[in-house]
């Protein structure tokens, strides 16, 4: 059914869909409407056997979906920016303990300075606590992201948390014609949670063990094993999507496939951007194509590789950064092709909600094409500022 | 296997292997949350674990919170009928660091008894200073200086801050009454919603005792009238154990190194006497002497 809604109902609306068991959140901006929606459907009956809960922190969510989801609940949350970073350490826990909770994480900056617009820093300091990251363009991919993150995260090969990241504002307050799904496409594309162990009294088993040196560390290869294994698993979710549901939105990296000598790539909201420029650029001549980059954690490096194996140039447009080194996303597209000759263009663009204007964006990739810029990472529309050093 | 079985590796003396089997045999099987401490640590080694209910250990500070996640999920699946939701929690992930997530599941009103195992300092790490240390007690971050003399302050009122909650269960009680500690967590069970009981847990290493001595420490805190055992329901009190002949409080300060030095520190008089004024305080308070 296509209507016109909100990024913040258009996640609520399929969260619903897939029928969790228990979801649980604190209210942070830009996240609060979706949790509002969720807990508005709740009050009046329309989420089936769910119980809602309004956590005191987003540590205190976190944590009560690690004792949900371990006696074998699907859960679910949504969160960002200073909630995700006091998520963590629960986060990293829940990941250990091998729970698939799914969380919609509606990108915004980190304090200090305290900012509530858009960046990805948030999420991408998530990035080695062994949760699965994917970045959505719009909200009809959010709507459609969430059957399939529960479908991941709870498959037994994968069994790890699943955080879908959206850009917040951009795409939370942002009105789009989605197609909203329907009960008995869900249903026939999620089975019911059936987890392969849970806290039972039938069946007492010990969670959150303490491991000695001598076991530690196996538990953290099976969990790396997990994140490689979860590759294939998003292949085949993604496939079954596009099939069930009509709307293809590609693998773990989305692109034209047409070639070209330089390659953009972009995540989350900017890629409707950059895409249009891209087009505009090959209509003039220019050797140039979009990737879009889908999933973070795993990385697709063998996929980037490949299409990246006859380029010369790859622009990466970065929301984030790792300060004191390259930032996050631009070092796992140069491990990517470190045996290619290719130059790599890391342009960081819009920290803290800063406007990313059509003209910046074409102006940028043109200067690389033109090679009047010199490879490495470079800070884009970035205004002229004072240091003071005291 | 028994609820709590043998093979936990607690130091012979130590009173929360009491606590935990008396609590669980009175309750039976249920679903136990464990805030890291030395309770996890003594019992739940990957391979080794001497749990027989389902247990789930997840960090220091959000045992009340991961109870409250499982009793929303038993409610959720209607799993009702597995049995209760039980925390075990040292005195600092309740007290100091995990009050947050407790103070939460408190006001939500999640269906979960929350057990406090106050031995009164962090003693899986080796004795350091919590919010429920006792004045006076020398630990290794307060400890018995020149200028300190121990730790500065009182103990936090936790009972206190259990019924500002409105909790409708709120007892205390102490290893050397197992019986007592049996009967409390029965009659806690009664009650729907937290439920909270503070048990004084005695640390050999920690207090610097001798294994054979911890019974009889944990009870001369009880008759000095430093532990009042207390009993509340829905916010009225309603019982206390009272005490025949009340024993001065250095009978309990003495034989414990972690109070030695009271007895030597040139401040050490002044807080003795602060001490038995808790005492007498709490002996008025709670009517704790037989008249
Ligand atoms: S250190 Fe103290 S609390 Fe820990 S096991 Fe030993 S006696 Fe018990």
């Amino acid at each position: 059914m296509m209507k016109v809604v909100r990024g913040f109902y258009s996640v609520a609306y399929s969260v619903k869909l897939c029928k969790p068991n228990v979801i649980c959140a604190y209210p942070i901006t830009p996240q609060t409407e979706i949790v509002e929606r969720l807990a508005e459907m709740y009050a009046n009956g329309e989420l089936g056997d769910c119980e809602y809960i309004t956590a005191e922190s987003e540590f205190g969510s976190a944590s009560i979906l690690v004792g949900a989801s371990a006696a074998g609940a699907r859960t679910f949350t949504a969160t960002c920016s200073q909630g995700l970073i006091l998520m963590s350490e629960v986060l990293w826990n829940a990941a250990g303990m091998r729970l698939p909770i799914v969380i919609v994480n509606a990108n915004r900056s980190l304090s200090a300075p305290l900012s509530i617009w858009n960046d990805h820093q948030d999420s991408m300091a998530m990035r080695d606590a062994g949760i699965i990251q994917v970045y959505v363009e719009n909200n009809q991919e959010v709507h459609d992201m969430i059957p399939q993150a529960f479908k991941v995260a709870e498959d037994r090969r994968v069994m790890l948390p699943f955080m879908v990241c959206m850009d917040g504002y951009k795409l939370t307050h942002a009105y789009e014609p989605v197609d909203l799904l329907s009960q008995e496409l869900v249903d026939s594309f999620l089975p019911p949670y059936d987890p392969p162990v849970k806290l039972t009294t039938k069946d007492p088993l010990t969670f959150g063990s303490y491991a000695t040196p001598a076991t530690y560390m196996e538990f953290r290869a099976a969990m790396h094993n997990a994140m490689e294994r979860a590759r294939k698993v998003m292949d085949e979710v993604f496939k079954e999507w596009a099939e069930v549901s009509g709307r293809n939105w590609g693998g773990h990296i989305a692109n034209s496939g047409e070639g070209a000598e330089v390659y953009v790539i972009a995540m989350g909201s900017l890629v409707g951007l950059v895409r249009d420029v891209v087009d505009e650029l090959r209509k003039d001549g220019k050797s140039v194509d979009l990737i879009k980059l889908r999933t973070f954690r795993p990385f697709p490096a063998d996929e980037l590789r490949k299409a990246l194996s006859g380029a010369s140039k790859v622009i990466v447009f970065e929301r984030s950064l790792s300060l004191g080194s390259e930032p996050p996303v631009t070092l796992d597209v140069k491990s990517a092709i470190q045996k290619l000759d290719i130059d790599v263009y890391s342009l960081v663009v819009g920290l803290g909600g800063r406007d990313v204007p059509r003209d910046l964006v074409k102006k940028s990739i043109e200067e690389v094409i033109d090679g009047k810029v010199e490879p490495g990472m470079h800070f884009r529309g970035l205004k002229d500022y004072e240091e003071v050093i005291v | 296997m028994k609820y709590f079985g043998s093979g936990h590796g607690a130091c012979p003396g130590c009173g929360l292997p009491i606590a935990v089997k008396n609590v669980l045999e009175a309750i039976g099987p249920c679903f136990v949350a464990n805030s890291t401490g030395c309770l996890e640590i003594i019992s739940s080694q990957y391979g080794k674990s001497a749990w027989g209910v389902p247990y789930i250990h997840s960090l220091f500070e959000n045992a009340a919170a991961v109870a409250a996640g499982i009793e929303a999920a038993l409610k959720a699946l209607g799993r009702t009928d597995e049995g209760p939701v039980v925390v075990f929690a040292g005195d600092g992930a309740t007290a100091d660091i995990g009050i947050g997530p407790l103070s939460g599941m408190f006001d939500r009103g999640h269906d979960v008894l929350y057990i406090c195992l106050d031995n009164e300092a962090y003693q899986n790490t080796g004795n350091q200073q919590s919010g429920l240390t006792p004045t006076g007690s020398n630990t290794t971050t307060c400890p018995a200086g020149k200028l300190m003399p121990g730790k500065p302050g009182p103990k936090k009122d936790m009972v206190a801050i259990a019924l500002a909650h409105k909790v409708p269960y709120v007892a205390t009680a102490s290893v050397a009454y197992p019986k007592d500690i049996r009967r409390k967590a029965k009659r806690a069970m009664e009650f729907e919603g937290p439920k909270y009981i503070q048990i004084h847990s005695t640390c050999v290493t920690g207090w610097g005792i001798e294994g054979k001595l911890a019974i009889p420490i944990a009870r001369l805190a009880v008759e000095t009238g430093l532990y009042p055992l207390v009993e509340y329901e829905n916010g009225k009190l309603v019982r206390v154990r009272k005490i025949k002949k009340r024993k001065p409080v250095e009978e309990y300060l003495k034989p414990q190194k972690r109070f030695r030095h009271l007895f030597k520190h040139p401040k050490g008089h002044e807080i003795i006497e602060e001490i038995q004024r808790i005492a007498d305080e709490n002996a008025a308070r709670f009517g704790l002497d037989v008249e």
